[in-house]
């Protein structure tokens, strides 16, 4: 079977399997079935609450990473520019802190997507301009990212307030997923619009179709007039900016606060959501979902006090959940052709 | 042999001239960080004279920038076997601590036995435990297509809990504690002392603790020398990460190859993690992992994964961890610049047109280290 047919067949049972998850949870959360403990622990709304703040910074990072590497950049880098862009909201907030809050919450917003943005940038520097090898690239810009931000971390200093749950009117009085889905922070919903937004810029614009070519066939999109490095470095850049505001999240609306080495291989994670999910944004959404309801099932095991488990088994499942999907699915998977390789005019030196 | 048209340097020449990049990057990289250090209002000459002090400055700060050397050469030479096969392996730290954590295993064990038995076993424990956690990345890359970086990195994160368990102290709900815990550490999660027998003999001043580790590290060096330029395998390593398709079609074993590989790379982190706890640490706790698996990446870079250059390019960075601390302690700069730096001079190695651009040199006589085969690549 062709490899895309295979990913069809994958797509069709993970939505049906979806569906399943979803009414089950319903059922758990509005009838006396919640009364087992077990089933709460799989499908209570606190669960899937967690599932959906964990998975939002993996959501945005497979975002970063479909950005870069759809034009044919390969960003592993994406640990470093969350965690840069999670230390520069942190510091633009405590120094906001007698801002109005929400203004002071956007600014710091703003200042994540931007350092995030710089990151990518220097990313696609280094890639591009100087031909370095992608992935140590991306080794750079992490280590770089941990060790600016564990220097000038100021451990006294507190970021006050965070991002606060807007219900969307109607919709968040739906059972179950109207609290879980509808009544949310704003980076929540930013999030989530932002794969929409990325499935149709790829698929439907002509920047898409461009970004795609540049990936696919540098050489057949030169050919054709497309300035095949100015993407390279648009798209880097893009995939900087969604990745800081992922680094943005967790400072201002998950967590509140920073603290060193705070991504915690979210960014890794991400890459693997992306690889899981073919490159595509929904897929890549639906694996970082699963990845989140890997987390959040360890929360809540832990809060459930299981204790013949040692915590730190439990705390292994996130991990070993993404080693055993990237075995078992980058077989069938297809990354961007050009993927990795500088691309070089004709002509050129 | 002198030929006047054959311009190309001699056996000398050429080793002098491939150190001119390292020592370019360091310098640019000790200047940026003195840049940055004085934007953020710390003063450089004080923190790079603590640096120094603190790595040269007498014996005893010798013999420390030495002892930090030794797991650097082991994860270099881990991370750059790797690479000579088109391999990236950033889980030398999981590798690391596996070997740490068998190592600690065996030495806390078997209390009467002979010293050299009790040394060896320690030590090969560390082999095995290494060789595992490198297996699997390879076994799966080759098996399912699973790309290494991945499931290292995500190895990494299951050793550290694995580790952790083991010493874990148990939790105050009745949590059981881990099977290496201490039950005198009370609270704290660490394994007890590893047995005299077990500890790596110490020469010159036991006050250096220059342990017999530094003689196995130079010893491995060369063998790995020798295996990679020298053997039939090496060979075999080197064609499959120059070109995949050249080796496949001329016959090698390339998934055996990628295997091999990796358990070789496991091995040699995981002995970094063993002679860290038989000759520095004599006991476990999961704050001694430390950064020394991702430096290995550093190492093995700047070493232009050569085990020779491992050699110089661990002792540099032997030499910046072993000074960071008094470098914080003197001038109040925070140590984690170090890592900054460290992070510059991987870029500058790397990038060889960066360095040229700034030094008008010629680009062809770098290497340009290319390992990047994109996702799944090796599966076919």
């Amino acid at each position: 079977m062709r490899p895309h047919r295979v990913w069809k067949a994958t797509a069709i049972v993970g939505w049906v399997l979806a569906l399943a998850l979803v009414a089950l949870a319903i059922l758990v959360n509005t009838t006396a079935l919640g009364e087992r403990t077990w089933l709460r622990v799989l499908f209570g709304v606190s669960a899937l609450n967690f599932t959906l703040r964990a998975a939002i910074p993996l959501i945005l990072g497979a975002m970063s990473g479909i950005l870069c590497e759809r034009s044919g950049i390969i960003n592993i880098g994406i640990e470093g520019m969350m965690l840069a862009g999670a230390f520069a909201a942190f510091v633009a907030k405590t120094n906001t802190n007698d801002w109005p809050l929400t203004t002071s919450l956007l600014f710091s917003t703003l200042v994540a997507v931007g350092i995030g943005g710089i990151m990518g940038l220097l990313h696609a520097t280094f890639s591009i301009r100087f031909r370095m090898d992608q992935i140590i690239s991306g080794t750079v810009i992490i280590i770089l990212a941990a060790g600016i931000s564990a220097y000038l971390f100021d451990r006294d200093a507190v970021a006050e307030g965070k991002f606060a749950p807007i219900a969307i009117p109607l919709l968040s009085q739906i059972p179950v997923i109207g609290p879980v889905l509808f009544a949310k922070p704003l980076l929540t919903y930013l999030a989530l619009i932002l794969v929409a937004l990325l499935h149709v810029g790829l698929f439907y614009t002509r920047w898409g179709l461009r970004t795609r070519a540049v990936g696919e066939h540098p050489r057949a999109a030169d050919t054709v007039g497309i300035p095949v490095n100015r993407y390279r470095y648009m798209n880097t850049t893009l995939g900087g900016m969604v990745a800081g505001l992922a680094g943005g999240y967790l400072v201002l609306e998950a967590v509140g606060q920073f603290q060193e080495g705070m991504t915690a291989g979210r960014g890794f994670i991400s890459l693997a959501a992306m690889i899981f999910g073919n490159w595509n944004p929904f897929g890549a959404m639906g694996a970082s979902v699963l990845f989140g309801y890997t987390q959040a099932l360890q929360n809540e095991l832990l809060l459930a006090g299981v204790k013949t488990v040692p915590r730190h088994f439990i705390s292994m499942l996130p991990y070993l959940v993404t080693i055993v999907v990237v075995s078992g699915f980058v077989g069938r998977v297809r990354p961007p052709a050009a993927e990795g390789k500088v691309y070089e005019t004709e002509g050129g030196e | 042999m002198a030929n006047a048209i054959d311009r190309r340097p001699g056996r000398l020449g050429r080793f002098l001239r491939s150190l001119l990049l390292p020592v370019a990057a360091i310098l640019i990289a000790l200047a940026i960080g003195a840049v940055a250090m004085w934007a953020f209002g710390d003063d450089p000459l004080v923190a790079y004279r603590g640096l120094w002090s603190g790595a040269f400055g007498d014996a005893r700060a010798l013999a420390r920038t030495v002892r930090k050397m030794v797991p650097l050469i082991f994860t270099g030479l881990s991370v750059a076997v790797a690479f000579k096969a088109g391999l990236f392996n950033i889980g030398a730290a999981g590798q690391f601590l596996m070997g740490t954590v068998a190592a600690t295993a065996v030495g806390i064990s078997f209390p009467g036995m002979p010293a050299p038995l009790h040394v060896s076993l320690a030590l090969l424990a560390g082999v095995v435990g290494g060789l595992v956690w490198g297996l699997i990345p390879g076994l799966l890359k080759v098996y399912t297509g699973a790309h290494e970086v991945i499931v290292t990195i995500m190895l990494n994160y299951v050793a550290a809990l694995l580790a952790g368990w083991t010493v874990y102290a148990g939790g105050t709900e009745g949590q059981s504690p881990g099977p290496l815990w201490d039950p005198t550490a009370r609270a704290v999660s660490e394994s007890p002392d590893i047995l005299e027998s077990a500890r790596l003999p110490l020469f010159f001043d036991p006050a250096y603790r220059l342990h017999a580790g530094v003689l196995l590290a130079l010893a491995v060096v060369v063998f790995i020398w020798w295996l990679i330029y020298r053997t039939t395998i090496g060979f075999e390593i080197r064609t499959v990460g120059l070109n995949l398709k050249a080796a496949r079609y001329a016959g090698m074993r390339v998934a055996w190859t990628v295997v091999f590989t990796m358990g070789i790379a496991g091995i040699l982190a995981g002995l970094a993690g063993a002679i860290e706890t038989l000759g520095v640490n004599w006991k476990f706790a999961p704050e001694f992992g430390g950064q020394v698996g991702f430096d290995g990446i550093t190492v093995a870079l700047l070493g232009q994964t050569h085990p020779f250059g491992i050699v110089l390019a661990a002792f540099l960075f032997g030499a910046l961890d072993a000074g960071a601390a008094r470098m914080q302690f003197e001038s109040g700069v925070a140590q984690d610049i170090i890592q900054v730096i460290q992070a510059l001079v991987l870029a500058f190695v790397a990038a060889p047109t960066l360095i040229r651009l700034l030094f008008r040199m010629e680009a062809e006589e770098f290497e340009v280290t290319t390992i990047s085969q994109t996702w799944g690549g090796g599966s076919g």
